[in-house]
């Protein structure tokens, strides 16, 4: 994966609790063999007036002026912010790819679904979960202040104001911190543990032989 | 030494190692395999030069994209034909255990897994998918995962996990006739919300639990992950014993014996603490009907759907108003007054022989609605679908103007041609009724398998005890 350090990028606001994987990347993009080009299909849905294919072109299709992410404004935006509960529902992966090829870097909400929050650290996507109100914060000035930024800082645990007007420090797993720092392979680094996996397993399959 | 709960248990018994951050490296059991969450990762395991740790530890099918159309040979949408090929050629490289298109025994995972003995007791489940949490039913320790992690797998068998929090449901008393396990979790559900068990396993015990089938356990835990747990589980007990013996993967002779012996230790001790507890009367319930477009969004079938400017929370508020404007709906219209488009029986949820029992008591002698333009039902595997034709159900079913199809994942995510059209209005038994999920612009409310076939018969929605 991406190595992840400190990342200073433009907010964009998805105000609406519970954002399902399905609303993230819809099933029709799931019947891909590849782990590309999921980026134009990032909230599919409610990002176009049609409904989308797989390998349609995307440049040609009618964009949904309502959905916020269309706005100008947050043209570009790296940091989103979401509500409660984002990424709850399906185990896909395809989720955090589209986020991650749709140029987002990091995510800011309250609360995520388990699954999706593990598959976005194991892709170097940041999500981040702060305290109801300080996500109240970040939407007031996302809407307030056109070409609102943040930084993010891992290597601090921290999401900052540009002008440092405010610093909010996030926790983050150490282990999953230092491997995103490191950009490291998780399966390489369980690996190293191969001789213990195969000593237990040679245990637990002898006092279990039906597991076997 | 204080009483350990059946998750501590199963947690503990697959420790490899612990991390000084509290991050375990936890042992899989059992891997399950479909066609769409592994493409990606046997091709990274190739690119890494790696090869599968414990090849036996696999069992594969394609069930996502497959047709449902009786009698299909070849899947005509190519990207849909390309996965499963795919997948096709993945496990015949590796020399997995696989079902393929035309064998009986293939279907939804999660139904073939239990069904095949491929689940057992005291295992580590996983598979690419979220509702692997079915699995817990069998006092397991499933869960869903994404496709990195079943490239982790793969190629260690294990998989670096954090130890949840516990959760006991605890069902008091017993459902009443024509009430279901599905009712009970979607009242769970409501009443803990999408995001109420959010870094929690929970375990389903009481005695209405204990009173449930394996197939209603199952259905329960199945939606577990709706109630954003990613494992569900419900202790063993002789109803346990009695579903997984003498299937395919069980233990037999002596080893069925030692197996049951160590089995029969899986449920939490009676001095066990829980992080949180949550009752439930389930003597009190009645049917249940999801209106909104997450399954927290659930009310009794005598309900109604709900008035926005009731709720004093702004962001509960524009959920409500914003769920009521993608399903058509508006406030205060009595459940039992909205009528129907379609109906979907099938599911990893609701799919099993049970299930369809259920069903086809309903509809038998009966007809489909003349405003129901497609009733569908979908068993969950080839095995399912052939107990249920020997039962005759199949033809409870056509005779009634529901169609009888081939097994798979179907319309509860609309992979493959099964799915509704935008406006469209489904009494579905699956598990999402997410925007979108049963097709772009369709309109999903969640029921259990008796209530949609009243559904599909009354052409509204319709308490399936009073349909007479």
């Amino acid at each position: 994966m991406e190595r992840f350090t400190v990342h200073t990028g433009l907010v964009a606001p998805l105000d609406r609790a519970n954002v399902d994987t399905d609303a993230i990347i819809p099933k029709q993009f799931l019947k891909s063999i590849k782990r590309s080009g999921y980026g134009p299909n990032c909230f599919d849905e409610w990002r176009y007036l049609d409904v989308g294919q797989p390998g349609a072109d995307n440049s040609k299709r009618p964009l949904n002026s309502q959905f916020i992410l269309n706005e100008p404004r947050y043209a570009g935006a790296s940091v989103l912010l979401a509500r409660q509960n984002f990424g709850c529902g399906s185990s896909r992966e395809h989720a955090p790819w589209a986020l991650l090829q749709n140029g987002y870097r990091a995510i800011i909400a309250p609360s995520y679904g388990d699954i999706f929050h593990s598959n976005s650290l194991n892709n170097g996507l940041l999500v981040i979960r702060l305290p109801e109100a300080q996500v109240d914060q970040l939407f007031h000035d996302c809407a307030a202040f056109p070409g609102f930024q943040l930084v993010i800082d891992l290597e601090l645990q921290q999401v900052r104001a540009t002008d440092a007007r405010y610093a909010f420090d996030f926790e983050i797993a150490a282990g999953k911190r230092e491997r995103m720092l490191n950009g490291w392979d998780d399966i390489g680094l369980t690996l190293k543990h191969s001789a213990e996996i195969a000593a237990f397993e040679s245990k637990h399959l002898a006092a279990q032989p039906w597991l076997a | 030494m204080t009483g350990r709960t059946l998750y501590d248990k199963l947690f503990d018994a697959h420790v490899v190692r612990t991390e000084s951050d509290g991050a375990s490296l936890l042992y899989i059991d059992r891997h399950l395999v479909h066609e769409v969450t592994s493409p990606q990762a046997f091709e990274g395991l190739k690119l890494a030069g790696r090869q599968p740790w414990r090849k036996s530890s696999m069992v594969a099918m394609p069930d996502h994209n497959t047709p449902t159309t009786p009698g299909f040979t070849v899947i005509t949408d190519a990207v849909s034909r390309t996965q499963v090929e795919t997948l096709d050629s993945n496990a015949a490289e590796h020399g997995l255990t696989y079902f393929r298109i035309g064998d009986m025994r293939r279907g939804i995972v999660h139904v073939v897994g239990p069904e095949q003995g491929a689940t057992l007791p005291g295992m580590t489940v996983v598979c690419g998918d979220s509702h692997t949490s079915t699995h817990g039913a069998f006092a397991a320790l499933a869960f869903g995962i994404g496709t990195s992690e079943v490239e982790h797998v793969m190629a260690t068998q294990c998989l670096p996990q954090k130890k949840s929090k516990s959760m006991l449901v605890r069902c008091d008393g017993r459902l009443a006739t024509g009430v279901t396990a599905k009712d009970l979790v979607l009242a769970i559900i409501g009443k803990i919300g999408t995001a109420g068990g959010t870094g929690y396993a929970i375990e389903f015990g009481g005695d209405a639990v204990r009173a449930l089938s394996m197939e209603g356990r199952m259905s329960m835990c199945n939606m577990a992950i709706e109630a954003g747990a990613r494992a569900g589980m419900v202790a063993y007990d002789a109803v346990t014993e009695a579903y997984v013996q003498g299937r395919p993967f069980s233990p037999r002779a002596e080893q069925w014996d030692a197996a049951t012996k160590h089995w029969r230790t899986l449920v939490s001790d009676v001095d066990a603490k829980f992080d949180h507890t949550v009752v439930i009367n389930a003597s009190e319930l009645i049917p249940q009907i999801t209106w909104g477009t997450s399954p927290e969004m659930v009310v009794d079938v005598n309900g109604r759907v709900p008035d926005p400017d009731r709720e004093k929370d702004s962001t509960k508020r524009e959920g409500i108003a914003r769920a009521l404007a993608y399903m058509g709906l508006t406030p205060n219209t009595p459940m039992n007054e909205i009528k129907i488009d379609k109906v979907f029986i099938g599911s990893c949820t609701n799919s099993r022989i049970e299930d369809l029992r259920a069903a086809a008591d309903v509809v038998k002698g009966r007809r489909r609605a003349d405003n129901v333009k497609l009733a569908m039902v979908v068993p969950g595997s080839g095995l399912v679908k052939a107990q249920a034709e020997r039962e005759g159900l199949d033809k409870i079913f056509t005779a009634a103007g529901f169609e009888w199809r081939e097994p798979g994942c179907s319309m509860c995510l609309a992979m493959n041609d099964d799915r509704l059209e935008p406006g469209e209005r489904c009494a579905s038994t699956s598990n999402r009724n997410f925007e979108g999920r049963q097709g772009a612009g369709g309109r999903t409310h969640l029921v259990s398998p008796a209530m949609a076939a009243a559904a599909g018969i009354a052409g509204h929605f319709v308490d399936v005890r009073r349909l007479g």
